[in-house]
Parts: structure tokens; C-alpha cells; sequence
């Protein structure tokens, strides 16, 4: 119960038209207040249902999840989502799909002067200042996911989760998006728990990686500790011999030990 | 190497949807599924909104010169086969009896002689009761089938027997119900313009997209801001093309339904001048139903793409 996040062994069964498609399997996990946690495994391996999990938009099949001292029933604002593809409302300003955050969760205490202020905050946090009244169809990819997670932080989540947030972004835009994230996760001391597949991200980003095992009936398989210190600059790290430590065990766990070639042939 | 597969910068949302619903399949390939299609990478979205070219005249004359000659040709046969007819009306004649119609469409000598104005007036008057009605019956009753999977297979059944009924087989019902033409009228259009609209809003309100309605479960938002902030914006697109169907049917079956009912109306004027034999006044007729139509589903088009965020 000490832990902030506490997963007790967590089983999702789906049912589907073709029966039964059982997810994922004794998941157990703990996460400390202001951890950095990625979770990291193939296509298919359920780690975006393990996040889901977590929101809340999926509840376990048995098993429980904990977070902060309380079950986690269903999804609300106190663990925000940050979505794969940004998910932000098309007929809304940049500005109007923070405010909707901002409104739902500080609504009933603050004014509305001190609502806009802290979307224009959030706004400013992530360099999207420039877009508020932009709807998003008229910004770009990376732009968007800006706003998604200014979105999430303007909830000022007790968890902030990620779910392949730059996964839909170039090479240069999601490295220049990570370096902001260091940043503001320095700065807010947030939780955040995200989804990746990309072996530098998680190395780059993370306190924990989590590599799970490939599905169905995916688990956690190892659990791996990176001991870099903070703040972390990518081209120094690119040297490091604990980062290439770090980023060969994930890479051995991933394509040595886990690797998909009994699909290959698929 | 799987994290290169996704650098598609242009759009990549739609590709990543597809891919997280194949992720879902267990044994999916990760190297197959992480590949956007070129179909959906390549839609350039932001070529919706070019910046205005230079005027192509040739693009222009042809867009403006090869209607008029379709048109042209269309009279040019009308003409070459009424040359030596005594009954249908050539061109010419058509067009005199147009000049006299349209120097005065909005004259009055009793209930059974009106000018045409009226006879159009009159007509787009029952659609736009019959049709109105249908949309407050028929969002509302859309928005509950789509939301209510009890209630959608409850009216399912009820709307795929009904639908293909014609138009016209309801008059009798609406004669005997209402005992007059003109509310029998009126409700044929409601019969036959409510199931697009029905079933426009439910497939909307059913294809929500999942990222939307997991965004309002996260914020946990209220009911009142989930249909506000929400369904309705989202639905909106769908709901404007049911109408747009239903506005195109319910002028299809206006002219029927006044020729079987009477009073004042273009269906209704058309069988009185086929009774007096003024064929040419026919001819027009179609012509200006046609052009009524078509300004019709223009103006509703144009209030579509005013709605359209994509």
C-alpha cells in the first residue's frame, strides 16, 4: 500500500466475436510518486492495455490496481491520458480543448479569469502560445501532441500517462518533444507512466523500463532500473557507457530473447 | 526499426488508428501493421484550403462552354424531333409559353388558377412542414438508436420493413387520418423523409470516434457536456447529409403525392395543365422542379461544408 501506483496480479481476458483473447496475465507492478516509467514491448504485447488499465478505460479482468490509496474503478481526471493519435476535439480551438480540461477539473473552485490563465499556462508550458485560437487541423502533428499534453498537464494529474505520444512524429520532432518532456517532468515532478516502442525514448526518458513478453497472455518480463542521472542531454548520453549498457539490455530483451520470429512468416 | 516504420509526417493519424486497431489482434505482425498504407498516408489534407490561383481560362471555358453545349445539344435534338409533331411542343413553342408563365408567376383568378410562383410556393410550403416535422421526430429518435443498442434493435426491424415502402402507399392512411389532402400531403413527406434522418444520426452518433468519447471518460465529463462538446459536433456531418437526402426525396415525392391529392401545388399544376393539354406548360414545369431541386441540395450542401472540421 506504500506504493503510489500498486498493480496485484492484474489479468484482462477479452471477449471478442472469435472468443475469448486473453491480454495479459499476472501483471504485477509498483510505482513510486515522481517515477518515470515506460512500458515497452512488441505490437500486440498489451501494453496499451496495461495503460488503459491504469486510466481506467479498461477495468481488469481480475486482479487489482491501486492508485495513490484508492481502486482505480474507472478513468478520471486525476490520471489524464495523453492519446496515441492526440485526440483533440476537431471543432475546438487549441485553447477550448485545454479549457474543457481546465473547466471539468477546477470548474467548481476557480473563477473564470483563473481557468483561462491556466490554459494559457499550460499552453505556454508546451510553446503552443503561438496557436491558441488555431483549431488543429491547422497545426501539425507535433503541434498537436503539444496541446494533448498541455491538455493532460493542465489537469495537474496526480499520473500523467502516455500512450506512444510521438509514436505518429518524425525523428527530429519527437526528439526535440522528448527533450521538452525532461523538461517539463523536471519541472513538475510529475508521475508519468508511457507506452513506447522506441528502445532510445524509453532509455532516454525513463527511471524504469517495464519489457513485457510478447502475446496473448503477455506479462511483465523484466523489469530494468536506469540509473542515469538527471537532467539527462542526449548527445552526451550517446557516449555513456550506462546508456549503452541500458539501451543493449532492452535491445536484448526485445530481439534476442522476445523476438517475433515465429511470426515473420505472417 | 519498427519506431522507423512510422515517420509518415503528413498525416499519420489515420494510419496509426488503423494500426492500433490491428494491434488489438494478438497475432498481428508488428512489421506489417506499423506500415501505413499509402492510401491513408498520402491524403493531403491540407490541400482543402489552396491559396486561390491565377484564373485558368482554359479550365474556365471549359468548365462553363461544355455544360451550355450539353444543354444546347439536348434542344437541338428536342428541336430535330418535334420538327414535323403536332402534339409535343417544339423548343420555340416552349419558350414562348415560358415568356407569357414567367411574366406573371404570381397572378391569383381563384383557388384552381394561380400563377406558377404560387404553385412552387405552395409546394415548397407542405415540404418544408412535412419535412420539418420529420427532423424533429426523426434526430431525436436517431440519437436514441444510436446510443441505446436496446432501443436501436427494438426499431431496427421496424425501420428496414418501413423504408422501402413507397412514399405514396402512406397517402390513404394520412387521407383517413387526417380527413383532408393537404395534411394527407404533409404527412406523406414526413413518412418518407424521417428514415434518412433516422438513420443518418443513429450511424453518427455510432461512429463517434473511440478517441473522443475515451477523451470524455478520462475528464470525466458531464452528460450535458458529452452531447454539447461531443455527439453533437461529431454527428453534426452525418445528420446534415440526412437531411440533404431527405430534402431530395421529399421533392421527389411532393409532386406525386399533389397529383393524387389537388389544390394548389406544381404536382398538382402539372396534371391540370395535362388535363387541359397545355404540354409545354409540362415541359417547363419539369424544368423549374429540376432547377428548385437542385437549389435546394446546393443550399444544403453549402450548410454541410460549413460543418465540416475534417
Amino acid at each position: 500500500m506504500s506504493h503510489f501506483i500498486d498493480i496485484s496480479q492484474a489479468e484482462m481476458v477479452f471477449n471478442t466475436n472469435k472468443g475469448q483473447f486473453h491480454a495479459l496475465r499476472d501483471i504485477n507492478l509498483c510505482i513510486e510518486k515522481g517515477q518515470f516509467v515506460a512500458l515497452i514491448g512488441h505490437s500486440g504485447c498489451g501494453k496499451s492495455t496495461l495503460l488503459n488499465l491504469i486510466a481506467g478505460l479498461l477495468l481488469p479482468t481480475s486482479g487489482g490496481l491501486i492508485c495513490d490509496g484508492r481502486e482505480i474503478a474507472g478513468p478520471g481526471p486525476e490520471r489524464a491520458v495523453v492519446f496515441q493519435n492526440h485526440s483533440l476535439l476537431p471543432w475546438l480551438t487549441c485553447f477550448q480543448n485545454v479549457y474543457l480540461a481546465v473547466e471539468r477539473v477546477f470548474g467548481a473552485k476557480e473563477s473564470k479569469a483563473q481557468l483561462k490563465k491556466r490554459t494559457a499556462d499550460a499552453l505556454e508550458l508546451v510553446g503552443m502560445s503561438h496557436a491558441t485560437d488555431k483549431r488543429p487541423n491547422e497545426i501539425s502533428g507535433g503541434m498537436k501532441q503539444r496541446v494533448g499534453i498541455a491538455r493532460a498537464l493542465a489537469m495537474e494529474p496526480k499520473v500523467l500517462l502516455m500512450d506512444e505520444p510521438f509514436g505518429a512524429l518524425d525523428a527530429l520532432t519527437r526528439a526535440h518533444l522528448q527533450d521538452e518532456l525532461l523538461k517539463i517532468v523536471a519541472r513538475t515532478q510529475s508521475t508519468v507512466v508511457m507506452v513506447t516502442h522506441d528502445v532510445d525514448e524509453a532509455v532516454l526518458l525513463s527511471d524504469r523500463i517495464v519489457m513485457m513478453t510478447n502475446g496473448p497472455a503477455a506479462t511483465i518480463g523484466e523489469v530494468l532500473e536506469v540509473p542515469l542521472a538527471r537532467p539527462r542531454n542526449r548527445v552526451e548520453l550517446a557516449e555513456d557507457t550506462a546508456y549503452i549498457h541500458c539501451r543493449k539490455a532492452v535491445l536484448d530483451f526485445l530481439y534476442t530473447r522476445h523476438g517475433v520470429a515465429h511470426k515473420q512468416a505472417a | 526499426m519498427v519506431s522507423a516504420v512510422f515517420h509518415s509526417p503528413s498525416d499519420a493519424s489515420d494510419a496509426l488508428r488503423a494500426d492500433k486497431a490491428s494491434a488489438a489482434t494478438p497475432s498481428s505482425n508488428p512489421m506489417t501493421t506499423s506500415i501505413p498504407t499509402p492510401a491513408t498516408a498520402v491524403t493531403p489534407k491540407a490541400s482543402a484550403k489552396p491559396k486561390r490561383p491565377p484564373v485558368d481560362w482554359g479550365a474556365l471555358a471549359l468548365k462553363v462552354i461544355s455544360p451550355v453545349a450539353g444543354l444546347a445539344l439536348l434542344i437541338a435534338i428536342w428541336g430535330l424531333l418535334t420538327m414535323k409533331s403536332t402534339t409535343f411542343p417544339t423548343p420555340a413553342a416552349t419558350w414562348d409559353a415560358a415568356v407569357v408563365l414567367f411574366s406573371d408567376p404570381f397572378y391569383d383568378n381563384g383557388p384552381n388558377d394561380q400563377g406558377l410562383g404560387w404553385n412552387i410556393l405552395f409546394s415548397l410550403k407542405r415540404v418544408a412542414m412535412g419535412f420539418g416535422l420529420a427532423a424533429l421526430v426523426g434526430i431525436p429518435l436517431g440519437f436514441l438508436i444510436g446510443r441505446s443498442k436496446v432501443i436501436g434493435s427494438m426499431l431496427n426491424p421496424i425501420i428496414s420493413l418501413l423504408r422501402p415502402v413507397s412514399p405514396l402507399a402512406w397517402l390513404p392512411i394520412g387521407l383517413l387520418v387526417f380527413k383532408s389532402a393537404d395534411p394527407a400531403a404533409i404527412w406523406t413527406i414526413f413518412i418518407c423523409s424521417i428514415w434518412p434522418m433516422i438513420i443518418n444520426t443513429a450511424v453518427g452518433v455510432q461512429r463517434v470516434p473511440e478517441d473522443y468519447l475515451n477523451v470524455a471518460k478520462v475528464l470525466n465529463l458531464s452528460e450535458w457536456k458529452i452531447v454539447t462538446k461531443i455527439l453533437l459536433p461529431s454527428v453534426l456531418p452525418y445528420m446534415l447529409t440526412g437531411v440533404r437526402l431527405s430534402v431530395g426525396t421529399a421533392w421527389l415525392v411532393i409532386v406525386a403525392a399533389e397529383m393524387l391529392t389537388g389544390g394548389v401545388g406544381i404536382g398538382f399544376w402539372v396534371w391540370d395543365e395535362w388535363n387541359n393539354l397545355n404540354v409545354q406548360h409540362i415541359i417547363i414545369a419539369i424544368v423549374v422542379i429540376g432547377v428548385v431541386g437542385l437549389l435546394l441540395e446546393q443550399a444544403l450542401v453549402s450548410i454541410a461544408n460549413r460543418f465540416s472540421f475534417e
